[in-house]
């Protein structure tokens, strides 16, 4: 598609010639553009009716009815001492899940992402190429982190309370693994795509991979890396609520039980929690940028 | 035993093919020689500058460094033996949300273990050290800022004071003064003579500035078109030799020409007095 969007530029324009015909200044990129739309069309609609997208049946008779009562219960959010008090518990509960799931995921994340890291490639220094075991250890890492990562937290949630039983435990662990897969090749990335020139002079003038990763790599890229990490916390706290309603503990646990009593009001508020908390990853990233940048 | 002893060398750019970088090369550096390496830009000088701090795997011939061939050295002892190279790029090295007491104490750390590094990461384990390093090219005063605060030339200070930090005994500098103003081109290239002298090191230094190189080094390396177009004593060098070696350049007095050094590009002034 992307050909089609970009058909060959220029093809009258270069040769700076005005134009003599009474031809009207046709753009050139008119009809790509026209086509790459209706091919846009022709792919997106069979997706359409494969997830039978009828957005009508939300403006059915019925369908209002129920939607507006299960909204006007929203708008008194519940605010019983009782409730609060289990809000509250399981608010920490999930955070406590997410942390304690990030924390466990930097373990695997941060070995994983000094190994596949090619940036600071002891053996391609000089002549531009990694050993042939280098380059299998690191392939083999990767495909780890490929592994980890592609099997949603869900699945590994559901996998996990089979295993271990109902509680916080399968979500915590459910996070790590998937996280671990995400973070460390975001991590790598992001190493690798910001400037070499630092850590690379102290792999020249003899630093071992780690020292020029701490004083070469890291400083270049320490604010990135750390938004990441605060976003992807920010991700494992929603992450964990859906986990939630397989059984894994925490916020989701309570509002999937919410959701089938139809009680709007207490899931207004276990939604007005989900709010703050991401608020504060907001600002907890925004000081964190501001304090390393 | 000579710190290098280069013949009939050939440097290709990495996964290039086309016309060699450098090519022909003989060269033979006693310890404790200090060299200017002039000719005009594209003419190899970083190139052979990195060959020589073993950042890149010539492709012929044959090259020793301090008596042994390093590139059929294993990967460890190859790498052990770059820690007694030290490379100062044109383009000081220096993250800029770095402190510069880091950035100057980053020479130790091939000696360091990553413990240590770690440690004095969080708190400097020698600041005297890089304080007097600095101090050396009027910069004690910026020990505890950081990198990003600094002008061009004072971190191209900087990344060389980095260099009188470490306890190489080959020092390769590239355009050294391509930020700095005359008074301190002076100041800097006394100091990397002096230090180099001290302790017996190899000097070699590239330079833009002829009449700099001509004043301050023994022995002149002049390169174009990636060979050696004369290797000499000063003495022997002529005003004809130095006019053929630029010959359709614009040759370059005391002050870089503009345009031609990535330095001037990005940081613009150059001056800090």
């Amino acid at each position: 598609m992307a050909a089609t969007l970009n058909p060959r530029h220029g093809g009258n324009d270069r040769d700076g010639k005005p134009a003599v015909s009474h031809a009207p200044h046709r753009d050139p990129a008119l009809r790509g553009r026209v086509i790459a739309i209706i091919l846009a069309l022709v792919v997106l609609w069979p997706t359409l009716v494969v997830t039978e997208f009828k957005p009508w049946i939300l403006f059915d008779e019925q369908s209002l009815g129920a939607t507006g009562r299960f909204l006007a219960d929203f708008l008194v959010p519940a605010h019983s001492a009782e409730f609060l008090d289990m809000l509250l518990r399981e608010t920490w509960n999930t955070i406590a899940i997410a942390t304690a799931g990030l924390a466990l995921a930097l373990l695997g994340a941060i070995p994983a992402t000094l190994i596949i890291n090619e940036q600071l490639s002891i053996s391609a220094l000089g002549t531009g190429r990694m050993r042939p075991v280098a380059i299998a250890v690191r392939q083999a890492v990767r495909w780890l982190l490929v592994i980890l990562r592609s099997v949603p937290e869900l699945v590994w949630a559901l996998l996990f309370v089979r295993v271990i039983g109902l509680g916080p435990t399968a979500g915590v662990l459910a996070i790590a693994l998937t996280y671990c897969g995400m973070l460390g090749k975001v991590y790598a990335e992001i190493l690798e795509s910001s400037d070499a020139h630092a850590s690379d002079t102290l792999l020249a003038n003899g630093a071992g991979r780690l020292n020029a990763l701490l004083y070469g790599a890291l400083p270049e890229a320490a604010a990135e890396l750390m938004s990441y990490t605060v976003y992807r916390w920010e991700c494992a706290i929603r992450g964990s609520v859906v986990m939630g309603f397989v059984g894994a503990g925490g916020l989701g646990q309570r509002m999937d039980e919410s959701m089938k009593m139809l009680a709007g009001a207490e899931v207004s508020s276990m939604l007005l929690v989900f709010v703050l908390l991401v608020a504060l990853a907001d600002q907890f990233s925004k000081v964190l940028r501001r304090r390393l940048g | 035993m000579p710190t290098y002893q280069l013949q009939d060398l050939t440097v290709r750019h990495l996964g290039g093919r086309s016309t060699p970088a450098l090519q022909a090369i003989n060269l033979t550096i006693e310890q404790g020689e200090q060299l200017a390496l002039i000719g005009p830009s594209g003419a190899g000088k970083t190139t052979l500058l990195a060959t020589l701090s073993l950042s890149h795997k010539p492709s012929e011939g044959s090259f020793n460094a301090f008596g042994v061939a390093p590139w059929s050295l294993g990967e460890a002892a190859r790498h052990r033996l770059r820690a007694q190279l030290f490379l100062a790029p044109q383009t000081p090295p220096l993250p800029p949300r770095q402190r510069v007491v880091t950035a100057v104490l980053a020479a130790r750390l091939p000696q360091w273990s990553v413990w240590r590094a770690l440690v004095s990461l969080f708190k400097p384990e020698d600041p005297e050290a890089a304080w007097q390093a600095l101090s050396r090219f009027n910069l004690g005063d910026k020990l505890y800022s950081r990198v990003d605060r600094l002008s061009g030339g004072e971190r191209q200070r900087c990344g060389l004071a980095r260099l009188l930090l470490s306890p190489a005994k080959a020092l390769l500098v590239d355009e050294p003064l391509s930020a700095l103003d005359p008074a301190l081109s002076e100041l800097t290239l006394t100091t990397l003579r002096d230090e180099a002298k001290a302790r017996n090191a190899t000097l070699i230094c590239s330079l833009h500035q002829v009449d700099l190189a001509l004043g301050h080094f023994p022995r002149i390396v002049a390169l174009r078109d990636g060979r050696i177009a004369f290797d000499l004593p000063r003495e022997q060098v002529t005003p004809q030799m130095i006019a053929a070696l630029y010959q359709g350049e614009q040759p370059a007095d005391s002050a870089p020409p503009a345009g031609d050094d990535p330095m001037a590009v990005k940081l613009g002034v150059g001056a800090c007095l």
